[in-house]
């Protein structure tokens, strides 16, 4: 989902970073908020930090022959809210970007908006979504883990094709070309995501695991 | 859920990740951000890049950021996980 140093025309990239950048500010605020009125939720919020440092430290072969890494977003997402995600997940990118070239600085913005902006959101939808519906625990953290995961992937496609439209197909042929590279090689691994988010998750929640606003 | 269920569910992701080794062996298995890259180079002769990173790590760094990075997120996961357990075991 990296958007490398310098595939972004300039005018995208400011753009992306002006839409981010709330995110990220609001983020930082629910986040101080969280560990002001529960300090014992540092722990947890620590255990999600780890999650997504480790998944999106990981590239794993697809079936299409390329490799690609999950994000490891759901995790937070589904226990506090996507807003926190943003300050964690910017914090992966800059250190993705600043020292190991991957990413980088100019297209910081779309990075931050697609894997740590629309994939917890997304999953934090899914999340309540699916509580609202009465799905058991497990299955609406799968869902949550999975569909954000590919929202992640999805935007990244859906940005490359705004800024690169295809000379004759425009932005569907080249949301399509995106899409065909970024999430078919996801899928499998949204998956993957899937299934280890809700060991996690059990495990760091166990009985106390609820959808904040679900059916009792 | 049960300690097999767990086990079932890491087993079976862990089988997704080795299974396009077996299903796929003339797989490059390159990044699909290098791939993404490329496809906008190719498609878009005109478009010039207008920065570049100002650092580059070669790929035995690289292996060793993205190790440094995997390590402390398990660490920090790790640590809450052990610490969960060993209270709930008292």
């Amino acid at each position: 989902m990296h958007i490398m140093e310098g595939f972004l025309p300039a005018g995208h990239a400011l753009a992306w970073t002006c839409v981010s950048a709330p995110f990220v500010v609001l983020g930082a605020r629910s986040l101080k908020r969280i560990v002001a009125e529960r300090p014992e939720a540092r722990l947890d919020i620590a255990a999600s930090a780890g999650f997504t440092f480790v998944l999106s430290a990981l590239k794993l072969p697809s079936v299409t022959g390329s490799c690609s890494h999950p994000t490891g977003t759901a995790l937070g997402a589904m226990q506090f809210g996507p807003g926190i995600m943003a300050v964690i997940g910017a914090i992966v990118l800059l250190f993705q970007g600043l020292l190991l070239a991957h990413g980088g600085l100019s297209t910081m913005g779309a990075n931050v908006f697609s894997m740590a902006i629309a994939g917890p959101w997304v999953a934090y939808g899914v999340w309540r979504l699916a509580g609202r519906l009465g799905a058991p625990l497990a299955v609406a953290v799968f869902l949550s883990a999975f569909l954000g995961d590919l929202a992640t992937y999805v935007t990244t496609s859906f940005q490359l094709a705004l800024a690169f439209p295809d000379a004759e197909t425009g932005f569907a042929g080249a949301f399509a070309k995106f899409g065909g590279i970024f999430a078919i090689t996801q899928l499998p691994l949204a998956v993957a995501e899937g299934l280890v988010t809700v060991v996690v998750m059990n495990a760091l929640a166990g009985r106390r695991m609820r959808i904040e606003g679900a059916k009792a | 859920m049960s300690a097999r269920t767990n086990s079932l569910l890491l087993g079976l992701a862990a089988l997704i990740i080795a299974a396009p080794l077996i299903l796929n062996p003339a797989g490059q298995f390159g990044g699909t951000d290098d791939a993404a890259s490329q496809v906008v180079e190719s498609s878009n002769p005109t478009y010039e890049k207008w920065t570049a990173p100002f650092w580059q790590p070669s790929k035995e760094m690289e292996g060793l950021l993205f190790a440094l990075q995997a390590a402390f997120g398990a660490g920090l996961l790790g640590y809450v996980l052990g610490r969960r357990h060993g209270r709930s075991g008292k």
